[in-house]
């Protein structure tokens, strides 16, 4: 029975937990609205951090952009043919990269890259006081170190997905065009036709910019929050990876819902 | 164009304040008495105090740590806070610093009460303090030039060449002006901690904060760091409060020590009061004895029924 009743609380403890963390985020967030004047100000200060997180991940983003688009080339050929519309490859590639793929596994991808890279940072720094330090120099950290890695997050996270989805755009063509034979007129008018730019990729751009917010959020407030120990750091940058691929996930389906009901 | 001359008027006057300033840094700096001159005692007692805390309280949640603690420190002096590991000292230093807030009684610095104080306010009031931390707590990403530079570049609106010239000099001032290009990760913990001193009085602070400022150095760089923290205190007029647990170095260059145990402020004095004291606690802490008032064994059952299995 008080097995039971341990299983219980300890659910209802870490109900109360998330419910405090999820407040406690959100008025960071808040903190950080609040002390992002400097990161506009003083705009190199943003500018570094869009290098450490964006220009930084191209490679992974360019790479895995490539091959996300051989591989839809092939599989969406595949399926084409069977139907004779093997022209449609085009339309197939640029709809799924920019509406999903792109915004999706650029965001997962720069989740696992710079936002586990800014978790460690702010973590390791508040474990060797340098926050601290900074707060007694009279330099608030939340202005200083947070906001031009969240801002610079948020910046960064649309350019690598729309750079994502260009990538795999060309991985399709390649795939279609260049090795399987698909008529190249085809593959690209179609795709002009099909694709709408408010619709289709303003929407996608949207999406990637809320993840963007989401992935930047967690990231600076994991290291923030996390213990000052080795350990503590350790499972802040767990935390962050895993809680920004849930993020990720749960926001498309709700943005999906909203955006694409059917033209 | 009102506004535009306005404007232009209030930078010429800001240029002219930062020019004097760096004008008063430079003498001060070089002025600075040699490393082996015998430090001067300059506590300025009849001038109201610096720093004061008054019957001060703190608790981490149920566990109190500090209880009723009264502090004074003047003009001029340099204050140590002895204890053991864990009595409350550097609880105490983050309550000067406004890191945290007591729970009972105050604390004063500069005729401000800390624990009163807003954000606003109480960064005021640390652009005019300086701290020490107790690994240096560097900035990783910056060289030393950078991290000396940086409560320049934050709080001034010196031109780079004249913050250049002041880092240099601070820097010089801690025998580290050949380190400037090197990053935090090519310094020796002594040389860190020299760099984090630099930066600590950057601004010419009137109270500088120490937390444990020896540990980990070795015989040389603790003699260095000792002397440097005396004549930088008195080369900039400041006051200063250190935490420390070695009494040797501290008692050569403190004018006054407190002892804190329990919580509470068990003894007080000069340096020479507190060789002579027969204090139990002080007579142990200075004399490194294994055991005394500080028991050497955690509070546990006796022994004797843990043997005969009564004791869990």
């Amino acid at each position: 029975m008080s097995a039971v009743v341990n299983f219980v609380r300890r659910i209802g403890a870490m109900t109360v937990d998330g419910v405090w963390r999820v407040g406690f985020a959100a008025r960071f967030l808040l903190m950080v609205l609040v002390y992002s004047g400097q990161s506009v100000r003083r705009l190199h200060l943003t500018i570094r951090e869009v290098y450490f997180s964006g220009v930084l991940s191209l490679l992974i983003i360019l790479v895995s952009g490539l091959f996300v688009g051989l591989v839809l080339g092939l599989q969406g050929y595949e399926t084409l043919q069977r139907y004779g519309s093997s022209e449609a490859l085009g339309v197939l590639v640029a709809l799924s990269l920019t509406r999903e793929l792109g915004p999706v596994v650029a965001g997962l991808l720069f989740a696992s890259r710079a936002g586990s890279a800014v978790t460690a940072e702010i973590g390791l720094m508040k474990a060797t006081e340098q926050l601290k330090a900074m707060d007694m120099m009279a330099v608030n950290p939340l202005a200083r170190v947070v906001a031009p890695r969240f801002w610079g997050g948020v910046i960064s996270m649309p350019l690598l997905a729309a750079m994502f989805s260009a990538m795999g755009i060309f991985g399709g063509w390649l795939i279609g065009v260049v090795f399987i034979g698909v008529d190249d007129g085809a593959f690209w008018s179609q795709m002009q036709a099909a694709v709408d730019f408010r619709y289709d990729i303003l929407n996608g751009v949207l999406k990637s910019f809320v993840f963007g917010v989401a992935v930047s959020l967690i990231a600076v407030f994991e290291g923030y929050d996390c213990n000052p120990t080795a350990e503590g750091v350790s499972r802040a940058i767990t935390r962050t990876v895993v809680s920004s691929a849930l993020a990720i996930l749960a926001l498309d389906f709700v943005l999906t819902s909203f955006m694409f009901r059917g033209q | 164009m009102g506004w535009r001359a306005a404007k232009a008027r209030d930078g010429v006057v800001a240029m002219q304040q930062n020019c004097d300033d760096t004008r008063r840094a430079s003498a001060k700096l070089r002025c600075l008495p040699s490393i082996d001159s015998n430090p001067p005692v300059t506590p300025s007692s009849s001038q109201a105090p610096l720093v004061c805390l008054r019957d001060v309280r703190f608790a981490y949640g149920e566990r109190e740590v500090l209880r009723g603690i009264d502090l004074e420190v003047h003009r001029g002096q340099v204050v140590a806070i002895m204890g053991g590991s864990g009595c409350g000292k550097t609880t105490l230093l983050r309550l000067i610093g406004g890191q945290i807030r007591a729970t009972g009684g105050s604390v004063d610095v500069a005729g401000h009460d800390v624990g009163a104080l807003g954000n606003d306010a109480l960064y005021a009031l640390r652009r005019r303090m300086g701290m020490l931390f107790q690994f240096g707590a560097l900035f990783t990403d910056m060289s030393v030039f950078d991290n000396v530079a940086f409560p320049l570049r934050e709080h001034t609106a010196l031109p780079a060449a004249q913050i250049h010239d002041l880092v240099l000099m601070k820097l010089q001032a801690v025998g580290l002006r050949g380190a400037a290009g090197l990053m935090p990760s090519e310094l020796s913990g002594g040389m860190a901690r020299r760099v984090a001193l630099a930066r600590a009085v950057a601004l010419d602070p009137m109270l500088v904060l120490y937390d444990e400022p020896f540990a980990g150095l070795d015989p040389i760089s603790l003699g260095i760091v000792g002397q440097l923290i005396r004549r930088l205190n008195d080369a900039l007029g400041a006051s200063t409060v250190m935490v420390t647990h070695d009494v040797h170095e501290s008692l050569h260059i403190v004018d006054y020590v407190y002892f804190v145990s329990d919580g509470r402020i068990v003894a007080r004095g000069t340096p020479d009061e507190i060789r002579a004291s027969e204090h139990p606690f002080v007579h142990q802490f200075v004399n490194a004895e294994v055991d005394g008032p500080v028991p050497f064994h955690y509070p546990a059952p006796a022994m004797s029924s843990l043997l005969e299995g009564n004791g869990r």
